[in-house]
């Protein structure tokens, strides 16, 4: 098909064409990884030039025995349980209603998806709007719905504010569920719905025997994409509560972030990272592992 | 018959109406935030309309509260960014969807692994390392860390829309005489402009809505983009929610009309990138 010359000559070209992706792919994520490693390593805080130096593990040391830490890691779990479960289920349950067809299925497509297209700090001042003890409209609708009789903090009282923010989460974090999960339904072929309605089988039982098992490989993913986005995200909680009231929203990367802007105390910051990563990677593949991923295939 | 009516209504319209109120009342109330005037917003009872209706919260969001620098700077910080994201992800998208070559599975995997990768873990190394290149608050730093973050995802998609065009029209455009080079940017480029949209608004998107990496590299008010300057407005103590209330809606404002644009392509557009490879 192609002449020995040019074979020679294209067979540079796909390197050259991937050299911009690799040189950033190096410097700005394979070379901070490493780097986040040493500085873990050491004692590293601009602030305090004169603790700086080698810390062996000192660094780790003090992270298992620092309140902190434990808390933050308590929380970032119930954090990423809460919301992958609940964008799961109502992303199915949306996705479900939005593969039907009926008039106006595009117009309630789009408004569903919306806040996917939100930043986070976006979502944290739209909530914070609603939230809010003085301009709020939640606890105006509760009282006079008569739901509540007094007016609640949602962001200070430190038993409301974890669901608080979750739910504030969960406004942005369902339309990708729904938009994934729909997209692979879109994919199932309408034969085997037909056939099992010629069968008499329910609606339920097509769900599960159909529509669930050919989502697997979907959902595997989703939730795994999803439980390191929701492990890491910072914006909407950093900017809703920062992690308050009394740590009762602090995740791992709060925690991080809090070093990182505030203490900079970056060699410890970088151990609570170096744990983060580590935690995270075994997560995920003991989990794709354990989900059996793409067997069918 | 009566089943399916019920089916109908609890199945789906009721959902639905719940879903939906749901999504839109957090916009619907900052919406209406901004357009009372700053008396009324804290006045009790609280009202549900604002009258009378006032644009003084965008006029003062605006030109008090520096939201025409920040938006300057959100609007030159993702301009350049989504051109080179995008200059990327066709030249690493062409090269995946055209060429067989040792290594071209390993780096797909790598793309999808990419994803992974905890941004608050490169925190602290990336500042270190833009603090080394003197570029600690200049928007080159977030420029930088939203090119790398971004032009993976945008690759792969782009491998898609460049797969979906034709070889043959490349190849007859070389036999006439062009040049690889040539056909690539006659034949195939006004072919792939649909794509190359597609992937800038989905670029555009999440280079707007950076906080973390801006909020750590961007230390001069002057430089803030509006997330930052969103978040620095909610933390002042005397906080003017009306004012706040426009500047989130000026915030969403090209988010949403790129949405528009982008929601038909959302639904296969997001699954071919990040989920199925």
């Amino acid at each position: 098909m192609k002449t020995g010359s040019t074979w020679k000559k294209s067979a540079m070209t796909p390197y050259v064409l991937l050299t911009p992706a690799i040189f950033l792919i190096l410097v700005f994520m394979v070379y901070p990884i490493g780097n986040v490693f040493c500085l873990s390593l050491q004692h590293y805080n601009p602030t305090k030039p004169w603790i700086n130096g080698f810390a062996g593990t000192e660094n780790f040391v003090s992270i298992l025995t620092d309140r902190d830490f434990w808390n933050a890691l308590k929380v970032s779990v119930k954090w990423v349980l809460a919301e992958v479960a609940l964008q799961l289920v109502f992303g199915m349950a949306i996705a479900l209603i939005l593969n039907q067809r009926f008039k106006g299925r595009g117009v309630f497509r789009a408004l569903t998806f919306i806040p996917w297209a939100m930043s986070g700090v976006l979502t944290a001042v739209l909530w914070s709007l609603i939230y809010n003890e003085n301009v709020g409209l939640l606890n105006d609708i509760l009282l006079k719905t008569g739901l509540a009789d007094v007016s609640s903090a949602w962001l200070a009282n430190g038993k409301l504010v974890f669901g608080s923010v979750v739910v504030a989460e969960l406004w942005r974090g369902i339309p990708f569920f729904a938009i994934s999960l729909l997209a692979a339904m879109q994919s199932i072929s309408g034969d085997l719905y037909e056939a099992a309605d010629v069968d008499g089988c329910t609606r339920w039982n097509a769900f599960r025997y159909i529509t669930l098992p050919s989502l697997k490989d979907t959902i595997i993913l989703t939730t795994l994409l999803r439980t390191v986005w929701e492990f890491n995200s910072v914006d909407l909680i950093y900017s809703l509560t920062g992690g308050g009231p009394v740590g009762k929203t602090t995740t791992l990367s709060i925690l991080i972030a809090n070093h990182a802007t505030k203490t900079s105390n970056y060699g410890y910051g970088s151990a609570i990272s170096v744990i983060s990563f580590l935690i995270l990677s075994v997560f995920a593949l003991t989990y794709l592992k354990a989900s059996k991923y793409g067997t069918e295939e | 018959m009566k089943t399916k009516m019920r089916d109908k209504i609890f199945l789906r319209c009721l959902p639905l109406a719940l879903i939906n109120v749901f999504v839109l009342v957090p916009i619907f109330w900052t919406v209406v935030t901004s357009l009372k005037e700053e008396g009324d917003i804290l006045k009790k009872p609280i009202r549900y309309i604002p009258d009378p209706v006032t644009f003084s919260n965008y006029a003062r969001a605006w030109v008090n509260c520096r939201f025409d620098r920040y938006f300057f700077n959100s609007m030159k910080v993702s301009v350049i960014a989504v051109f080179f994201i995008v200059l990327i992800a066709v030249m690493a998208g062409y090269a995946l969807s055209r060429f067989r070559f040792k290594g071209s599975g390993v780096f797909m995997l790598l793309l999808l692994c990419i994803q992974f990768i905890p941004h608050a873990v490169l925190l602290i190394p990336l500042f270190n390392i833009f603090h080394r290149l003197g570029l600690i608050g200049k928007p080159l730093s977030v420029i930088l860390v939203c090119i790398t973050f971004q032009f993976p995802f945008n690759s792969i998609l782009m491998r898609g829309f460049i797969g979906g065009i034709p070889y043959t029209l490349e190849e007859a455009a070389q036999i006439d005489g062009c040049s690889r080079l040539m056909a690539v940017i006659k034949v195939v480029l006004p072919m792939l402009i649909p794509g190359i949209v597609t992937t800038s608004a989905f670029a555009f998107i999440g280079v707007w809505n950076e906080f973390l990496f801006s909020m750590m590299f961007l230390n001069d008010s002057a430089n803030y983009t509006i997330p930052i300057g969103l978040k620095m407005m909610q933390g002042e103590y005397n906080i003017s929610y009306g004012a706040l209330a426009a500047g989130a809606i000026i915030a969403m404002s090209i988010p949403v009309a790129l949405f528009a644009y982008l929601q038909k392509y959302l639904v296969t557009g997001l699954s071919a990138g990040a989920v199925k490879g």
